[in-house]
């Protein structure tokens, strides 16, 4: 299978997976953007999703794609690092138009994993899997205030965003270039639009986990 | 204007592929500016030799950029600080009196060492060997503009055309990938019609033997294009991966 035992095939996995999850943060960022409006509206988007069998197939799917994308990058980083060989060199110099983020990708999507792990706990655990267990789930408000009311939340949520923002900086256009959408402009104007993706999608998130954090912290 | 520098040379000195290697570090006096990097490693190995010294080996051949058989990783970068140019085209006016300067070879587990600062690029021959040529039948000259090529199009297969395969892509990226020096090898002839007829055999061949010996996976850090002494464009890669799924799609 090509997508497994070629190392272009194994990037467009990376790939596909990269831009469903970039997909999945802009959704989730516009649905959360529902409660900086009203609470009541955000309770009914809670109430569409769930438990029910689209929701439940949605989070299948999108469970995959993390788990795909994770395991891949594992994958990928231990035969890069068997590819680069046992000595490291004595000196070495990254070169001005190398971006940081893109020879940080595992290290940021450790820290991301971690923030996940974390968010998981905070909402998942607390409103879907407990309607899947057949027990009373939190109503979104209530896990929210769960979760916010503590401050320490916010500055380990923004170091969350931040990890991601610089993830999707890079993934954004590496995705587009490793499916062969690039050529010398749209390389430029990939990057482009994947750094004001990336910003507008996080700079949301962090405005609505600071406002959650006055409204229910002070 | 031209001076004389007096630097310390930090070379890895390795006896033979399996033997253990360490950095030894040689007291440089007096040499030109104007002299050329590769011509420095000369007068340092005069003197090796003149004390009794085995002298440091390194590949090299015509000393004007186009051979692609010097190499060298100096301070951090492959062909040295200067960019888009090889390491017979680097000179000592880069550097400073007093510098220490670090000199090691490619390192990649695709790229073993031979000796000192030598390696074994037979990889990138065997690369080449998969795919990277357009088959001809033998027959009369067709007349030069019996296919017409669009100017952009011949432009970009020449750019293209210009890698040297002297491995500095693989050199300078983190994941030991060849896909800059595969996708210039493959782009060369992807552009052109000459080229269409055996495309999808050659980019499936090259790749796979690429991944067959070791190469890592791209990552799209761009440190390859950011090193590469004949500037080949990151954009190759793009195509070489467009060429592959479309190859993969068709099969």
């Amino acid at each position: 299978m090509w997508l497994t035992n070629s190392s272009i095939g194994r990037k467009v996995v990376m790939s596909v997976t990269g831009l469903f999850l970039i997909l999945f943060l802009t959704f989730h960022a516009l649905m959360n953007a529902v409660s900086l409006i009203s609470f009541d509206a955000y309770e009914a988007v809670c109430e569409f999703l769930g438990a029910n069998w689209y929701a439940l197939v949605g989070t299948a799917v999108l469970a995959a794609g993390f788990v795909i994308h994770i395991i891949y990058a594992f994958w990928l980083t231990l035969q890069n690092r068997k590819a680069r060989g046992t000595d490291r060199y004595e000196v070495s110099a990254r070169p001005k138009t190398v971006e940081w983020a893109s020879q940080n990708m595992l290290v940021l999507g450790i820290i991301v994993l971690c923030f996940l792990l974390l968010h998981l706990f905070h909402f998942w655990a607390k409103m879907q899997l407990p309607e899947i267990m057949g027990e009373a789930p939190l109503r979104g408000k209530e896990a929210l205030e769960l979760a916010f009311s503590q401050v320490w939340v916010l500055p380990v949520y923004l170091i969350g965003f931040v990890a991601i923002w610089f993830h999707i900086t890079h993934g954004f256009w590496s995705a587009f270039q490793s499916l062969g959408a690039a050529n010398e402009k749209w390389i430029e104007r990939f990057k482009c639009i994947g750094w004001w993706w990336a910003t507008c999608v996080m700079a949301l998130f962090a405005i609505e986990a600071c406002y959650f954090t006055w409204f229910f912290a002070f | 204007m031209e001076k004389n520098i007096s630097f310390k040379l930090k070379v890895w000195r390795q006896k033979s592929p399996k033997a253990q290697g360490q950095f030894v570090t040689y007291d440089v006096n007096d040499i030109p500016t104007d002299t050329s990097f590769l011509e420095m490693l000369d007068i340092v190995n005069e003197q090796l030799i003149e004390k009794g010294e085995e002298p440091i080996v390194f590949d090299h051949d015509c000393r004007e950029g186009i051979c692609g058989m010097c190499s060298l990783y100096v301070n951090g970068h492959p062909h040295g600080p200067a960019t888009g140019a090889t390491t017979c085209q680097l000179y000592m006016r880069r550097f400073n009196d007093g510098d220490t300067i670090t000199v090691e070879p490619w390192r990649s587990a695709a790229f073993p060492v031979i000796k000192d600062l030598m390696v074994n690029r037979n990889a990138f021959d065997q690369i080449q060997q998969a795919g990277g040529y357009v088959s001809f039948n033998t027959g009369g000259a067709q007349d030069a503009n019996a296919i017409p090529i669009s100017k952009v199009a011949a432009d970009e297969a020449m750019d293209s055309a210009s890698c040297i395969g002297c491995g500095a892509c693989v050199a300078a990226c983190k994941n030991g990938s060849a896909m800059l020096f595969v996708s210039a090898k493959v782009s060369q002839f992807a552009l052109l019609p000459q080229g269409r007829a055996e495309a999808k055999k050659r980019v499936k061949a090259m790749l796979s033997k690429m991944d067959e010996l070791g190469f890592g996976n791209c990552t799209n850090t761009g440190a390859c294009a950011a090193e590469c002494p004949k500037n080949i464009k990151l954009s190759n890669i793009s195509r070489l991966n467009r060429e592959f799924l479309g190859a993969k799609c068709s099969d």
